[in-house]
């Protein structure tokens, strides 16, 4: 938005490149272009892989929706006009109120849309899960197996976001930064209310949840600063609640990493301090002096004397499984207790991850897509919190 | 504003004191005057005339579904009066509210004013005029005499009006909740939100939720039982069954978000821990059960309206509606569908990639029996001879505007789309567009059809139009650039932007709600002018040549709706009267069996009030109180055991006399 | 229901009854009331599914196993399901026209639903005393919010069986009556499949 001007003058690689589907893409986010009638926004330019592949799965299903619906708006008008009472030249025919070859037609029309909609939706979806660790850096690039991904460990406070970057030992507020073309992955959580995490030139947005992490990859191709901000509403400085993200060259972004090794130390008293409520907080920079400050956010333990929830998890899960019970109690096995959180409402699909493998997922729809990686989902339903045993970083 | 923290509850008042009248708001104090004046006029005006007796007799003791139908749509104009003031103050703050102005709202202002927009349009708005709708047309299409339960239609309505009430106080009293309509968690819980706003919004759903399902029990009982003989399921009208189904949805939805608030409420007065973020709670639960009852919300008000552009377009193209049982099973399908979806509204909370496309896909097949419902109005048109009459327009406007607003709805459906498009003003663009396209349009293609069903004469034709143009170019121009705008990646509910290129887009945008604010007002004029001019405007039973059940009778329809309990031989039956030659009986009238007034739903609505108010503020003794109170005038009520009586044949053979007789075969069809 | 006369579109047209289709009072009432309970039974659902998520959420407290004394409970199940069978006793009073019988029947009825609540208080004050409230735990949130959901619906059914048994001293067994009669016999019964679930899921899953 306020950054276009700078985003615009980059080049941007094509995306289209060895991709199927090529024309279509283009006609569709033509016809996404046609209808913001040539402003631009980052939702719409993209300067990220993961945003440009989001922005052409709308363009392509916009276009075939479009399909359907201007012929279906264009017989409207005509049949509106065409068949006023006025008009003696129009046919009229009370009788024709059945017709099965017609009837198959209507629900024929928009199912072969849906179709092809449906299967773009399953690939896109399954390609594009923000939990998915990149293959592409861009269209044509794929990912160097010898890069280490940046991991930003994001916070939405009261009503900033805080980002930790566990690899350089720094913390920010209101401004992040990444090296070009180098995958990004976040790990989200909130210290109090949800918020929603969204830098539109990147990525998509996701939820941050107090006491759940959840991880969102993305990479920045194109050098510039891009607003990003809170897309879930979280109370009274939620307008306020924005950061600027900066797209560097590398030898910039080791200069931006400096900033912060200079500055203020930031351990838990300074964190309890920040997390005060506060609104339209300018950019803070931080060395940080507690390695463990993300884990006791994520685990609700900053205060002392409060116990951890993987600490807590893991001593009921020992507890429930050792049979420390009372007498008549003992060996009583896991069984039941473990099936009970059944999936009743085959709702609970959320999730979260956590670092260290981990994994189960025993939702109603197996999430058996997921791609093989060090990070693995795990259903919610499946004791969300439980799964955090083992947290850390 | 939030200093109420340091004012310690005392016995006699609960946490109410003089610090929760909102005297420091300037805006609050001046709508606050404006409604005691013009409050003690309509007070004064009504004592002068000596009404109140009239209306308490005839109106609100009534249990006649087509006056309580009535009332059901005047709750919804006085409603949508307040909501749309919301509407407008919002458009206003986000005009002002660049370059560094914070607008005239503070968060703490702004906040309440889109939760109560959002809360008051979808539940004492739309759902009003929904059941309003169906109350006052369904038991005259299918033949009945009255619902299957009267009185609790009675009730019903109040307690939705007294829902509406309690929601109203905290204008005045206190404040709303700064929540978003869903009221999240962890946000509405103690912690984020100590103040009464979601103790009003909690109380105000959970009051009228009580209403609107015990009135979809109500008409699902009297679609099954009621109808007349003859009328099979398959010779319904449309509009019956869009209703059967909406009272499915609503019977098998209400619940959910009665149980959904229930947790809430004790996470904040008994201090469980639910939706917290304490000792296990998972606010994500409260997310997935509040749009389990979300989702089906969404078609419960689609759906009636569906039905009533299939009754418009089938009449005023003077044809059967074309493809009759595929728009049934459509209704089923969609009905069914809307179960299945509701995880679309938060893709972005980090659900798998398996589950997303589930149910993006569940989402997208929906448009599959919407898109058929479209199809088939569409050919119903083809061949035909359209009048345009003022409800033909508005579903011509209907379908045209849907059909944008359907295409955004399945490009939202798209989880890798919604990842960018979630929670941006595009999404508030898209649910306006079928909410003001679909349900808005819709209300008001009935209202102007079955008006004159009611009163015996139509709406005012010129105001009609004046409101119609204002109302759908006020919309696109609205609600445009935030479709624009929410490509760009702005985000909704912002109080104020940093962006000033974004600036020109609200402006127009807010022009566009002052052309919907011209149609507001043209319908108001609609309405009292055709008032003014009834007896010009006046009808006979028939005044479209319309085709169903409703249309046989007179216009306004007897108490007792049928003097005869008519049979039923073909689809549109009235069309089919017509065209075989009926006439109305003269003679064999018998005495007519009819339930009776009952003052008990107004009192026990009353007392609901109260204790809503007294759980809001905590005052612990006026709660019990008024609890004790409702249930024994409730089993009071269960010891009246006269509840029916019989119209004496006399009345019946001079009413049927002395009206129009229905036009029958001297109609010009 | 009255459109069981059929009528095609060929017949000759009769446009209505000489004779008035006769819709009895409270003729759809028993239909309306399952209506009901099958919303209020959604309510159940919801209450389940909550538990299902939450019922292992101990957050540093205790678990099923430590709070549940599993014979109270049997006991307490005993004795709703007995006034499940008296008051099908009361019933089949009712069809022999035996108005002293369906009084009897229905105390009896009254005064085992009524040990089931005694049963069910004294083990919520015990929780409640030992500091295991609805607060401690998201376990004990779902917990209280779905036995004491179902506790709530006995104590009105009782309230609902005393106003009941008022009218039937004051009118008799008339059609009304009846009617009411039975419809309380659903809600009862309703009650009591409602609580075979809770004990099975909530108490029996939790302890074995």
């Amino acid at each position: 938005m306020k950054i276009d001007m700078i985003q615009n003058t980059n080049s941007r690689r094509s995306p289209y490149l060895r991709q199927p589907l090529t024309w279509v893409r283009r006609v569709g986010a033509l016809t996404l272009a046609t209808l913001v009638a040539g402003c631009s926004s980052d939702v719409m330019s993209p300067a990220g892989h993961v945003a440009v592949q989001l922005r052409n799965i709308m363009g392509i299903s916009t276009f075939l929706m479009l399909l359907i619906v201007i012929p279906v708006m264009a017989a409207v008008c005509i049949f509106a006009w065409h068949y006023r009472a006025s008009n003696e030249r129009a046919e009229y025919d009370p009788e024709f109120h059945h017709s099965t070859s017609l009837e198959l037609l209507t629900w024929a029309a928009p199912l072969t849309i849906i179709v092809w909609l449906g299967a773009i939706t399953w690939v896109g979806t399954h390609q594009l899960d923000p939990y998915r660790p990149l293959e592409q850096i861009d269209a044509r690039t794929p990912v160097d197996p010898d890069v280490e991904p940046l991991i930003i460990q994001t916070v939405s406070m009261d009503w900033k976001w805080m980002f930790i970057y566990p690899q350089y030992g720094i913390a920010t507020i209101n401004e992040v930064a990444a090296p070009i073309d180098r995958p990004i992955k976040f790990e989200l959580t909130s210290t109090e209310v949800m918020n929603a995490f969204h830098v539109p030139a990147l990525a998509g947005m996701i939820y941050t949840m107090a006491g759940m992490q959840t991880t969102l990859w993305a990479v920045g191709n194109d050098p510039g600063v891009y607003e990003g901000r809170s897309s879930h509403y979280s109370g009274a400085g939620f307008s306020g609640m924005s950061f600027d993200f900066h797209v560097l060259e590398q030898t910039e972004f080791e200069d931006w990493i400096d900033k912060s090794t200079q500055a203020e130390a930031l351990d838990r008293q300074r964190f309890l301090e920040l997390a005060e409520p506060s609104e339209n907080v300018e950019p803070m920079f931080f060395d940080l002096a507690d390695e463990d400050l993300y884990h006791a956010i994520l685990n609700r333990c900053l205060l002392p004397g409060e116990v951890c929830m993987d600490e807590q998890m893991m001593n009921e899960h020992a507890r429930k499984n050792g049979g420390v019970r009372g007498a008549h109690h003992a060996g009583a096995h896991e069984a039941g207790q473990d099936e009970l959180p059944v999936q009743g409402k085959g709702g609970e699909n959320d999730r979260e991850t956590l670092s260290d493998g981990e994994s189960q997922d025993p939702g109603e729809l197996e999430s058996d897509e997921k791609p093989a990686a060090e990070v693995e989902p795990v259903s919610l339903n499946d004791n969300s919190r439980e799964a955090l045993t083992g947290q850390q970083n | 504003m939030a200093t109420e923290a340091i004012h310690d509850p005392t016995f006699l008042f609960g946490k109410l004191g003089w610090h929760s009248i909102p005297l420091y708001d300037p805006v609050i104090l001046g709508t606050f005057v404006g409604v005691v004046v013009l409050g003690s006029v309509l007070v004064g005006a009504l004592t002068y005339y000596k009404l109140w007796g009239y209306l308490w007799r005839e109106w609100f003791t009534s249990v006649d579904h087509k006056k309580i139908g009535i009332m059901y749509m005047v709750l919804g104009l006085v409603m949508f009066l307040r909501g749309f003031a919301d509407a407008i103050m919002m458009r206003l703050q986000q005009v002002m509210a660049f370059n560094g102005s914070e607008g005239y709202l503070n968060a703490h202002h702004y906040d309440q004013v889109f939760t109560a927009h959002g809360v008051i349009m979808i539940f004492f708005v739309a759902m009003p005029f929904v059941t309003g709708l169906m109350n006052y047309a369904v038991p005259l299409q299918i033949g009945a005499r009255d619902v299957s339960f009267p009185f609790l239609n009675n009730f019903s309505f109040w307690m939705t009006a007294s829902g509406a009430g309690l929601t109203m106080v905290s204008l005045f009293v206190g404040e709303y909740a700064k929540t978003g309509w869903l009221a999240f968690p962890p946000l509405s819980e103690l912690s984020s939100s100590p103040d009464v706003g979601v103790d009003y919004y909690i109380w105000g759903l959970q009051i009228a939720g009580v209403g609107t399902t015990l009135s979809g029990i109500n008409l699902l009982a009297t679609i099954i039982k009621m109808r007349a003989p003859g009328m099979t399921l398959m010779r319904l009208p449309i509009f019956t069954w869009t209703s059967l189904c909406t009272n499915v949805l609503i019977v098998a939805s209400f619940p959910v978000l009665t149980a959904t608030l229930a947790l809430l409420t004790l996470d904040r007065y008994v201090g469980a821990n639910f939706f917290t973020n304490e000792v296990g709670g998972n606010p994500m639960l409260y997310i997935n059960l509040i749009w389990i009852w979300g989702h089906p919300e969404v078609y419960i008000l689609i759906l009636p309206l569906f039905g009533v552009f299939s009754e418009v377009v089938a009449t005023f193209s003077a044809k059967r509606l074309f493809g009759y049982s595929s728009m049934v099973y459509a209704t089923i399908c969609i009905t069914i569908l809307s179960y299945l979806v509701w995880l679309h509204h938060f893709f972005t909370m980090g659900s798998g990639a398996t589950v997303n496309s589930f149910f993006g896909i569940a989402t997208m097949i929906i448009s599959i029996p919407t898109g058929a419902k479209l199809f088939n109005w569409l050919f119903t048109m083809y061949r035909g001879r359209i009048r345009y009459e003022l409800p033909m327009m508005w579903a011509v406007a209907f379908m045209l505007t849907f059909a944008i607003g359907g295409m955004t709805g399945v490009m939202l459906a798209v989880p890798p789309a919604d990842f960018i498009l979630h929670n941006s003003l595009f999404l508030v663009a898209h649910f306006h567009n079928v909410i003001i396209g679909g349900v808005v349009f819709g209300v008001f293609a009935g209202i102007n059809y079955w008006f004159p069903k009611a009163f015996g004469f139509k709406l005012d034709r010129f105001w009609g139009l004046v409101s119609f143009w204002c109302w759908v170019i006020g919309f696109w121009v609205a609600f445009t650039p935030l479709y624009i705008v929410g490509l760009m990646g702005v985000t909704r509910r912002m109080r104020v932007f940093d962006d000033p290129s974004l600036h020109i887009w609200f402006i127009i945008a807010g022009f566009g709600a002052l052309f919907i604010a011209a149609g507001v007002f043209a319908l108001l004029m609609q309405i009292f002018v055709s008032i003014r001019n009834r007896k010009a405007l006046a009808v006979d039973g028939d005044p479209w040549d319309a085709r169903t059940l409703e249309w046989a009778t007179t216009s306004p329809p007897p108490d007792y709706n049928f003097a005869f309990t008519p049979v039923i031989y073909n689809v549109d039956a009235w069309s089919d009267m017509k065209a075989h030659g009926y006439s109305a009986p003269t003679s064999g009238f018998k005495p007519i069996h009819m339930p009776r007034n009952s003052g008990a739903g107004v009192i026990l609505s009353g007392i609901a009030l109260v204790l809503g108010f007294a759980l809001v503020w905590h005052i612990w003794w006026l709660a019990v109180v008024s609890f004790v109170g409702m249930v024994a005038t409730a089993i009071r009520h269960t010891f009246d055991y006269d509840r029916d009586y019989h119209i004496p044949v006399e009345t019946v053979i001079s009413t049927e006399t002395s009206r129009l007789a229905p036009a029958g075969v001297s109609s010009e069809g | 229901m009255s459109s069981m006369i059929e009528t095609s579109p060929d017949q000759p047209r009769v446009w209505h009854l000489e004779e008035e289709p006769h819709h009895a009072e409270g003729h759809s009432t028993p239909l309306g009331f399952w209506m009901y309970l099958m919303s209020d039974c959604l309510i159940f659902a919801i209450l389940f599914a909550t538990y299902a998520v939450l019922g292992d959420r101990y957050g540093g407290g205790p678990d099923q196993k430590a709070l549940f004394d599993l014979w109270l409970i049997a006991l307490n199940t005993a004795m709703l399901l007995l006034s499940s069978i008296t008051y099908g006793f009361a019933m089949l009073q009712m069809d022999k026209g035996n108005q002293q019988g369906v009084r009897k029947w229905l105390l009896i009825t009254a005064a085992f639903g009524a040990a089931f609540l005694v049963i069910e208080l004294y083990e919520f004050y015990h929780l409640i005393h030992a500091g295991y409230g609805p607060g401690r735990s998201a376990f004990l949130s779902s917990f209280f919010a779905l036995v004491g959901t179902h506790g709530l619906h006995v104590t009105f059914g009782i309230v609902w069986l005393f106003v009941l048994l008022a009218q039937i001293n004051k009118h008799g067994l008339t059609h009304s009556n009846r009617r009411r009669v039975e419809t309380l016999s659903m809600f009862w019964h309703f009650l009591d499949v409602i609580w075979i679930g809770v004990f099975t899921i909530v108490y029996l899953m939790g302890t074995i």
